[in-house]
């Protein structure tokens, strides 16, 4: 079978490994079906491959290992696996044979999982087989240790604080979201503290009160928080946005709140207004002005609050 | 002060982690481009904000003709392929041959499998994703021919046989499962009026379960926010008439804030920019545009002293997945009561039909200007961002998210732009496209005609 001439666009997607491409499906160079590979041996003979492309090979070798049951159980087609599962267009199929396996598999599962996330610590794929892996095969012991380690290499990385919000409320050897949601605010405020101006740890404590915004609007830990980091007049866009949230669902403001925004206010460039949410939407516009749009759309959505 | 306060004041100073380091990569890299624009003679500026017409119908109409039928076999790209190509083709607003055309039409019933749905190639399986992208690809050739190329039955039978009982959609028979399976079963059922209640049966909960603690979707539940899942769930949510039941507020605020410095959007927190985004995320605002009664209907109920707040996102519905609120006959979309029954087939035709009340809220002069100057190649075609090769899957969404940023305050749908809508000359102006299908409005018109009678 010749093959012929691939257009410039099929180029450039062979070009980049499936393997190393972070992004889910959007984009085909990580697309089950994508055509970047010739398949690997040993493998059902051409009339299969013509038959159903890349995805049927993998749909006929599905057929061929429910006859052959007895040896899948073996760890030496696990690893013929792994080294196939490298182009990441059977991960679905590895999951139909990790299912086959048991339990057994979800340490050598984790394993692979982290191997990829080693070289790409936000691999959308590897993620989410990860998270498979943990509900149908469990292993969430070291889970919440792992995301830590993560999240010391970079705090910024989102796809650790998502695994971490997985874990605190899904594992069923944690207590769930509100037993956790102490020591996670915690957790979270220190990161908050290290770098204001990272967005992830600030989702992640709204997160953290998922279902109980009045939780939310009155600890008071969140809006110290904000007035903390609204002191130190840099890296604030996240703080002033937060409480301009607390505000619209109640959060009466301390007079401490009201100076420190005034403060902000002070440089000039931003009327006083009696309405601490209305200054906060200003301030706001000016100092995120790529989201000026939403900012004074948000100010005029505004409760009107005293 | 705390340790942590301390090692943000030692910032400066501690060494940059890989999310910083590739984001500062990235930002010298734009705003150098920037900084040469802004210092550009008036001339020299606007032949480089000037979108490069024809050298992008070059590369695009070369493309289309390279995708000989003796192809490779194993290539299960083509239908996309297919779609990215004729679908900017037509937004650039210009034809392709009528060979050409009927070669594709031609091409693609030999991957109509006879079960219905489309395969990658003649003779594969059929696949959601290829299913889509030929459906969307006919569509775009118009026509006929081509329209009536589509077996209507079949491909219905085929979505049927993907629907899963817990509402979502297989991509193929063993394939996944996730929203994007959802967007392209319900996108193609809806655009072929095919769509009914045992297709949209759970669909909704589903993609409710799979909105995220930080306000986008995800692919599956439990994963990350992602742009290109969010535009699907929502996109699908709005066409089985649920969207009211997503929490809208909280998917607008993480939406709003995946646009960067550089213009463009991000796809997800802390990832660095890429211009197909400008389509999944931009589009995002492109829907919400029309839903401002139901974001404000959702408003209403944060606030002080009311309790029940903002806790509208899943979990907190009833099991039986009935609306949030009832009485919306008055609104043209979401929620339906017995008196009131929408027409699920309609939905698609009557969301563009439907004026715009609110401005896009995301800043759509930035976003032109990060496509225009920073995801243009030189020799046509456009790429993720600077230092990336152009492919057709980039020039596709970053066109498609041009033209939704340029067309996005047009209250009256058939009435042009204004020119400050349109960074760069007047001639910038793509063809308008149908934000829930991502296909050219006027030949979308065409189809939902065509494929009217049932």
């Amino acid at each position: 079978m010749v093959r012929t001439r691939l257009s410039q666009s099929t180029i450039s997607l062979t070009l980049s490994k499936p393997w190393t491409t972070s992004e889910p499906s959007m984009s085909p160079t990580s697309d089950p079906l994508a055509p970047s590979i010739s398949p690997p041996k040993p493998f059902p003979s051409t009339p299969a491959i013509t038959l159903y492309g890349i995805s049927g090979v993998w749909y006929s070798r599905h057929l061929i290992l429910t006859c052959k049951l007895n040896w899948i159980l073996s760890t030496t087609l696990l690893r013929i696996i792994q080294k196939i599962i490298r182009y990441d267009i059977c991960r679905h199929h590895r999951r139909w044979v990790a299912e086959k396996l048991g339990t057994d598999a979800a340490d050598k599962e984790l394993e692979f999982t982290k191997k990829i996330l080693s070289a790409d610590a936000k691999h959308y794929h590897a993620w989410s087989h990860r998270q498979w892996v943990l509900l149908a095969l469990g292993g969430w012991e070291d889970e919440l240790d792992y995301c830590r380690e993560l999240l010391e290499e970079d705090i910024f990385n989102n796809s650790a604080w998502n695994q971490r919000y997985f874990v605190i409320t899904r594992s069923p050897l944690l207590g769930g979201l509100e037993a956790m949601r102490e020591s996670e605010v915690s957790y979270t405020v220190e990161a908050i503290l290290a770098h204001p101006e990272n967005e992830s740890p600030w989702r992640y404590l709204r997160g953290l009160y998922k279902g109980d915004t009045q939780s939310w609007v009155n600890d008071h830990q969140v809006s110290l928080l904000c007035l903390r980091v609204l002191n130190t007049k840099s890296n604030f866009v996240f703080a002033l946005s937060t409480l301009l949230d607390l505000l619209c669902h109640g959060l009466q403001p301390s007079q401490e709140a009201k100076d420190v925004v005034a403060a902000l206010e002070m440089s000039g460039t931003v009327e006083p207004d009696s309405d601490l949410a209305k200054s906060v939407c200003f301030i706001l516009e000016h100092v995120d002005p790529i989201r000026a749009n939403y900012w004074r759309w948000r100010k005029s959505k505004l409760p009107h609050a005293t | 002060m705390s340790s942590a306060e301390r090692a943000n004041n030692n910032s400066m100073t501690a060494a940059p982690t890989k999310t910083q380091q590739e984001q500062w990569i990235v930002e010298n890299q734009v705003f150098q481009i920037f900084d040469l624009f802004a210092n550009l003679p008036r001339n020299a500026k606007s032949a480089l904000v000037e979108l490069q017409r024809d050298n992008h119908l070059e590369y695009l109409t070369r493309g289309l003709k390279r995708l000989d039928p003796s192809f490779c076999v194993l290539d299960a790209n083509r239908p996309w392929l297919c779609y990215w190509i004729l679908h900017s083709i037509a937004l650039l607003g210009d034809y392709v041959e009528h060979e050409v055309e009927n070669n594709v039409v031609d091409f693609l019933s030999r991957c109509q499998d006879p079960n219905g749905g489309y395969g990658g190639g003649p003779g594969q399986l059929p696949h959601l994703a290829t299913t889509y992208a030929a459906v969307n690809a006919l569509i775009t050739v118009g026509g006929e021919r081509s329209l009536s190329s589509i077996n209507r039955e079949k491909v219905y039978m085929f979505l049927k046989r993907m629907k899963q009982p817990s509402g979502a959609f297989r991509m193929h028979d063993a394939g996944e499962i996730d929203v994007r399976a959802c967007y392209t079963a319900i996108s193609v059922a809806s655009v072929l009026n095919i769509l009914d209640d045992e297709l949209i049966q759970n669909v909704g909960d589903y993609i409710l379960s799979c909105q995220t603690y930080e306000g986008g979707i995800s692919g599956e539940p439990g994963a990350e926010a992602h742009g290109g899942y969010t535009f699907c769930g929502f996109a699908t949510m709005i066409l089985i008439n649920e969207v009211n039941r997503l929490d809208l507020a909280g998917l607008l605020d993480w939406v709003a804030f995946r646009q960067g410095r550089e213009g463009g959007f991000q796809g997800r927190t802390n990832k660095l920019v890429d211009s197909c985004y400008s389509f999944w995320q931009g589009g995002a605002f492109a829907l919400l545009q029309r839903l401002h009664a139901i974001l404000d209907e959702q408003l209403v109920n944060f606030g002080p002293q009311t309790g029940v707040a903002s806790d509208i996102s899943g979990g907190e519905e009833s099991s039986d997945g009935t609306q949030v609120d009832d009485k919306t006959c008055h609104f043209k979309l979401g929620g339906t009561n017995a008196s009131c029954p929408v027409n699920l087939n309609s939905i698609g035709y009557n969301f563009v039909k439907q004026p715009g009340e609110m401005e896009a809220l995301y800043h759509r002069w930035s976003l032109q200007q990060y496509i225009l100057l920073c995801a243009q190649d030189m020799e046509g075609g456009l790429k993720d961002k600077p230092g990336k090769r152009r492919d057709f899957y980039h020039t596709c969404y970053s066109l498609s998210g041009l033209s939704l940023s340029q067309h996005s305050w047009s209250q009256d749908e058939d009435a042009p732009p204004l020119p400050n809508a349109v960074m760069g000359p007047y001639a910038n102006l793509l063809e308008r496209t149908h934000p829930l299908f991502n296909v050219v409005l006027d030949q979308y018109y065409d189809a939902h005609e065509f494929f009217d009678t049932p």
